[in-house]
């Protein structure tokens, strides 16, 4: 098990092996309704697939009832892409890019290489079909996440470019405008996004770096993300990470293991929404700019009271430690903590799964980092009514920027031998 | 770049012996003598004329009756639609000549033309229809192979028999001081080099003396000289200007001396000419995998060097050379087109397909800029989300033509 070749079971079908990249284009110019391209490939996915064994042997399901990537253990690293469609192209290729996609996922999941040819074993006059980094790594705990933005069932102006609008989840509509926002066009938005975790950031790249190899043509990345650690927990196996502030994040997030808590407030049920999406999530990304520098000139009680909690163990400033409930009617009033508690939020909660990003440093040479906030949501509705609550009032609000914003439809997992189009296009 | 040996000579099943060296290149269908009884089309060449008794005519075997009655040598060729690719050519038809020249026409739209002394531009472009049902064709890879070189070759020649004259103008007229004629010589005059750039680059020393970048010059320790050079004296920077590279524009240089003028004038003139000598060598030849890698080398020209600006960094005429190494590309695609679909299997054909409607993508893009007679939009006039667009477009073509080889070698 010490290569990604001599991972899961081989003299599996065709299919199980991967598409060529010729195969893909094939495929994308003539539109692939009815190829069954997922087929087979999730053969290991009925394997034992727990998280022992050395680091990075992690691996997780590609196939299920939900997708993974959401109540999965937060993993180290993230690379996040969100994509446009060309402005050619049409619901047959759509189609085909989802299906393609969907049989890279499946097996970059298991660590094995894209395509029939791999890095290595295609033929020496063609381009390889998978571009090799991840050669010889395991899988790293990857998962790859899909979503589907507004614009996807139709555009700002009405165009319903794939005959989705009668598709489209009632639920997923834009994002309003909140108090303070400063958001750029080119880190928001998208039709479609990735979300690729991995415990190795090489592995987490190389899936993205795939995918959007095999997109060319068809859709086009609009922004992406790297983020360098994680933020949150979401199993009570995890420790509580520290975000750029200094200070323990997500300790009140929600956990895998809180499984009533997660039907309530993270899957779509049956009846809320389109049929399709029932078993799937709603995204929320932002991409919010500290202002370190600021922050970092600010002395310990007041950063301890714009949180609400204590700086070294994560403790709620009313006292105890770190998973002791807060006292709401003690703390500041206007600490992050105290704002973004459910008990002040109709009871919402959201699940965070954000990372810790810097991309280098600005003109100015100040550190341009941040938190690339992700949570997983029943309805973008909760995330709104929380981010109502904080985005007028939040003591942080002044060492934040929220600079990019996205909404996607998260859709339920892929059985075996289906394809990520199925959902989508019934 | 590839550290493989060239896959060529180890694993293609199709052995590409020395082409050259057979003396009688065959281009596409040519037959070498007119079948008996067959009606012929007649051709009047002039020095500035070339009319085509009829525009069209029956798929199968077309004989041209060619009569030249001009001052000098002439050459009478047919083109793709495209107006670039060569399907046939009759060379070396001297005054007072009357030869047949027969050549196998699959139906579609062509171009006839003439090439004075066999240089510059084709003269008396005329279209060319040709009705009727598709000769079955029986040829093996061997053979397809051998009429996509043959073919290529033609092309090669006439590219740089274009550069020859357009070099010569824009060179004289750089030296003799009209930089206002210079300035619009100089996009045009790049445009058949651009179009067969990876052929020039695979002469070594040929491409750095005529091609390079004031900043690949410096890195290499080279004298800097040839088109980039000559086009900085031309939109010479003004004090605060940056190089492409961030360097103070006016660092080390300054305007060339009529002197250094005459000098690189005559120096592009004689690198070109001896660019023009390399490739009509009896001896020149190049394989199969060596067009088609040509057509993805400039696809790469264009996502590395035209997308970012870089290339023309003073005149901004990026688009130019753009939309040359794109014409270039396509017709190193038409070349090996059929030898692919034969080769590569029920595949290829979907990939050729769609190589062709994200050329027709492109082109229509680059089209919304301008054209190569009229000229394109100043490159530092696209903004930063139509860079975005073309180079959306070029990636779209670029990973599907990168299979390309694989595909003409039937690998």
């Amino acid at each position: 098990m010490s290569t990604r070749e001599a991972r899961g079971p081989e003299g599996q079908s065709p299919e199980a092996r991967g598409l060529s990249r010729r195969g893909l284009f094939g495929l994308a110019g003539v539109g692939a309704a009815g190829l069954a391209l997922g087929g087979g490939a999730g053969v290991a996915a009925g394997a034992a697939l727990a998280s022992a064994g050395p680091a990075g042997a992690s691996q997780y399901p590609f196939h299920g009832a939900h997708q993974a990537g959401v109540t999965t253990p937060a993993q180290d690293r993230l690379h996040f892409a969100a994509f446009d469609l060309a402005p050619d192209a049409t619901a047959d290729e759509l189609r085909a890019l989802l299906d393609a996609w969907t049989a890279a996922a499946a097996r970059m999941t298991r660590g094995l290489p894209v395509g029939a040819g791999g890095a290595v074993d295609g033929p020496p006059s063609a381009p390889p079909d998978d571009t090799g980094e991840a050669l010889d790594l395991p899988p790293a705990g990857l998962t790859i996440t899909i979503g589907y933005g507004p614009t996807l069932f139709e555009t700002a102006d009405g165009v319903d470019r794939f005959g989705l609008a009668a598709r489209r989840p009632a639920a997923l509509t834009p994002l309003p405008r909140f108090s303070g926002d400063a958001l750029r066009p080119e880190w928001t938005g998208g039709d479609l996004c990735i979300q690729a975790c991995a415990d190795d950031p090489q592995v987490a790249v190389h899936a993205v770096r795939n995918l959007t190899r095999i997109a060319f043509g068809t859709a086009v990345i609009r922004w992406s993300q790297l983020g360098f650690g994680r933020t949150s927990s979401t199993s009570t196996a995890q420790q509580t990470p520290r975000n750029l502030f200094g200070f323990k994040d997500g300790t009140a997030n929600l956990k895998a293991e809180e499984t009533r808590a997660i039907e309530e407030n993270v899957w779509v049920a049956e009846g809320d929404d389109v049929a399709w999406m029932t078993g799937g999530s709603y995204l929320v990304a932002r991409k919010i700019r500290m202002l370190i520098e600021g922050w970092d000139r600010t002395r310990l009680e007041e950063q301890e009271a714009v949180i609400g909690r204590d700086k070294r163990d994560g403790a709620p400033l009313s006292g105890g430690g770190e998973f002791t409930a807060p006292d709401l009617a003690v703390l500041p009033a206007a600490s992050h903590v105290r704002l973004a508690h459910p008990d002040l939020n109709d009871g919402i909660r959201l699940l965070r799964r954000g990372y810790n990003y810097t991309d280098g440093t600005d003109e100015l040479g100040r550190l341009d980092a941040g938190l690339f906030f992700l949570s997983f949501q029943r309805d973008p509705e909760r995330f709104v009514r929380v981010q109502r609550s904080l985005a007028g009032h939040d003591a942080l609000n002044e060492y934040l920027r929220h600079v990019g914003s996205a909404v996607f439809a998260v859709p339920p997992g892929v059985p075996e031998g289906g394809s990520y189009s199925d959902a989508l296009f019934g | 770049m590839p550290s493989r040996p060239s896959p060529a000579s180890a694993r293609s099943p199709i052995a590409l012996g020395a082409l050259a060296a057979t003396a009688v290149l065959v281009l596409s269908g040519c037959v070498p003598n007119a079948p008996a009884g067959g009606t012929s089309i007649a051709v009047d060449i002039r020095d500035d004329a070339c009319e085509v008794e009829t525009a069209t005519a029956e798929a199968g075997t077309v004989v041209f009756s060619l009569s030249n009655t001009g001052s000098d040598v002439n050459e009478f060729e047919i083109l793709a639609d495209d107006g670039l690719r060569i399907v046939g050519e009759k060379e070396n038809v001297v005054p007072g000549q009357t030869v047949d020249y027969a050549v196998q026409l699959e139906p579609g739209s062509y171009v006839t033309a003439c090439k004075f002394r066999q240089v510059g531009e084709p003269v008396g472009r005329a279209a060319f229809t040709v009705t009727g049902e598709a000769v079955v064709r029986d040829a093996d890879e061997q053979q397809l192979a051998d009429e996509a070189v043959a073919s290529y070759l033609a092309y090669l020649r006439s590219q740089v028999g274009e550069l020859i004259p357009a070099v010569a103008e824009f060179a004289e007229a750089y030296a003799a001081g009209d930089d206002e004629k210079a300035r619009e010589l100089f996009a045009a005059a790049r445009v058949p080099y651009e179009r067969i750039e990876p052929t020039a680059e695979a002469f070594g020393d040929l491409d750095p003396s005529i091609d390079y970048r004031e900043v690949d010059a410096l890195a290499e320790g080279l004298d800097w000289t040839g088109f980039h050079r000559m086009e900085k004296d031309l939109w010479p920077p003004h004090a605060g200007d940056l190089n492409s590279d961030g360097a103070d524009a006016l660092l080390d240089w300054s305007p060339s001396t009529p002197e250094e003028r005459r000098a690189l004038a005559d120096g592009l003139v004689a690198d070109v000419d001896r660019l023009a000598q390399l490739v009509r060598a009896d001896d020149f030849t190049l394989s199969v995998d060596d067009i088609s890698n040509g057509a993805i080398g400039l696809l790469d020209e264009v996502a590395a060097g035209k997308i970012t600006g870089e290339e023309d960094w003073w005149s901004h005429t990026d688009l130019s050379d753009f939309a040359a190494n794109v014409q270039g590309a396509r017709v190193a695609f038409g070349t090996v087109r059929e030898l692919a679909e034969t080769a590569g299997g029920a595949e290829a054909e979907q990939l050729t397909t769609r190589i062709d409607r994200e050329f027709d993508a492109l082109e229509a893009l680059l089209a919304q800029y301008g054209d190569l007679d009229a000229g394109f939009t100043p490159y530092d006039q696209v903004d930063a989300a139509q860079r975005k667009e073309l180079s959306d477009q070029v990636n779209a073509l670029a990973e599907p033509l990168s299979q390309l080889t694989a595909l003409v070698l039937g690998s």
